[in-house]
């Protein structure tokens, strides 16, 4: 559950409050709105490491390929990138 | 793809091996502290191409392992409880509790949800202001940011129907009791890439100077963990106790700072029961004083009952280290990832489940 995923920042939606500011991240062709609060840093086409929704740190593209290639292979995966919706579906 | 190649290279992983054999030359225990190395050290097969003087012994691991039983059951009593809906991430929702797991408790009725993000259950609060959400927020320090900042997210959008049910723990104390168990029997720490991350590893030092026991911060590829393994067996053998960093390329020696003051305008270091441990000092993160109203124990009046009893699991001893999960006698007969008895067989970071599902490791 401590594992954080990689994805690359596509856009980056401002917020007067940087606790709001989020952005647009593409794990592979999966996007999901995360949280920028932790990573002021970061500009839009950077790979980013997302825990439970928010970026936590800024990483260089080789080690996000890397990290995104073992992780999948794990359940994790599936578990962080799991549709919020579907998570409720009776199953 | 140079990391790419590097980091899965067989080449340089026979290197590696070779370089370990090659060192060691008496028995050395070391503990890889978080599940994902755990996973990643089954699924590859490592164990099995390590010199029989190196033994690995799988950590405290994951958070959903050591969430103590009375807080599963606080969980549940807030789910059956009228207005009051419990938001969980998923791996938490079949841990067995006293009576019931939350999973069980919802199909008696409890109102539970499962979220992706903490920040799922503040926007969902935000949504029905007369809905109580609690969030049950158990995690190791790399959640810690992601809580804190839900509390942050509801004081400013002014909500009051929301709270958080705490389990955090941290993993420093953790070593610490681990080495002070009068039965230990730990040489060497692996200490985990992800919770580095947000914390860094200053605070390394005294402990492995203090227990002279080498900590290497290490990453998650099998050539990762080879490193790490091969730099704590030199580090053992020559009498070097420190802290090195073999995940330099992602952890920093502060950490995030950023993510650190997040944690520490809501959170403050506190006691904390782990299962299977029982109660470390200064062990986990409980609110802060200003934003107790947040606080779902106070807020609910529940009850802490200890009821950390025993089913004959043997999880405590497995995460000390003093046994594998094939020495517990449910393992793989009543115990299984489908019927879970105890926490490290519901996760798939869960030393046991670890086991289970990698019975025919594959070669690295
Ligand atoms: S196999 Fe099951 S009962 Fe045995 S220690 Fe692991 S989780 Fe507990």
């Amino acid at each position: 559950m401590c594992l954080a995923i990689p994805g690359k920042l596509t856009t980056i939606v401002p917020d007067e409050d940087p606790v709001f500011r989020t952005g647009t991240v593409d794990f592979d062709g999966v996007t999901r709105q995360v949280n920028l609060a932790m990573v002021p840093e970061a500009k839009e086409n950077d790979y980013v490491l997302v825990h439970v929704g928010i970026a936590l740190q800024v990483v260089d593209e080789e080690e996000a390929r890397m990290l995104l290639d073992t992780i999948r292979t794990t359940e994790d995966w599936a578990e962080e990138l799991a549709d919020p919706d579907e998570l409720n579906q009776p199953s | 793809m140079k990391y790419l190649d590097e980091f899965r290279d067989p080449v340089l992983a026979k290197k590696l091996l070779d370089q370990i054999h090659a060192t060691v030359t008496q028995r050395w225990m070391i503990m890889e502290v978080c599940g994902g190395q755990t996973h990643s050290l089954v699924k590859n097969g490592i164990l099995d191409l390590l010199p029989e003087e190196v033994v690995m012994v799988h950590g405290p691991g994951c958070p959903v392992c050591v969430t103590p039983m009375n807080l599963i059951d606080q969980a549940v009593q807030l789910s059956l409880r009228e207005g009051v809906t419990v938001c969980s991430f998923g791996d938490m929702v079949r841990v067995p509790g006293k009576e019931m797991s939350l999973l069980e408790a919802k199909a008696q009725g409890g109102s539970l949800k499962m979220v992706y993000s903490p920040l799922d259950a503040v926007q969902y609060a935000a949504q029905d202001a007369f809905e109580g959400v609690v969030f049950f927020a158990v995690g190791f320090e790399t959640t810690a940011p992601a809580n804190a900042l839900a509390v942050l997210q509801a004081e400013k959008q002014g909500l009051t129907n929301f709270s958080l049910l705490v389990s955090h723990v941290l993993v420093p104390p953790a070593m610490q009791a681990i080495l002070d168990d009068p039965f230990n029997n730990i040489n060497a720490f692996l200490a985990a890439g992800h919770v580095c991350t947000v914390m860094g590893f200053r605070a390394y030092y005294p402990i492995a100077q203090q227990y002279e026991t080498p900590i290497v911060v290490t990453g998650f590829e099998p050539v990762d963990l080879l490193q790490g393994i091969a730099r704590a067996v030199t580090m053992l053998e020559s009498k070097d106790y420190t802290v090195e960093n073999q995940y330099a390329r992602v952890v920093l020696e502060d950490g995030n700072r950023a993510a650190q003051d997040t944690i520490f305008s809501v959170f403050e270091v506190g006691d904390r029961e782990w299962r299977g441990i029982g109660t470390i000092p200064e062990s986990g993160y409980v609110l802060k004083e200003t934003y107790r109203s947040f606080d779902a124990v106070e807020k609910f009046g529940l009850l802490n009952r200890d009821t950390d009893t025993q089913n004959g699991c043997i999880a405590g001893a497995i995460m000390k280290g003093q046994q594998k999960p094939k020495d517990c006698p449910h393992f793989g007969k009543g115990c299984t990832p489908v019927n879970p008895m105890g926490a490290p067989m519901v996760s798939s970071e869960g030393a046991c489940a670890a086991y289970y599902n990698y019975a025919q490791p594959t070669v690295v």
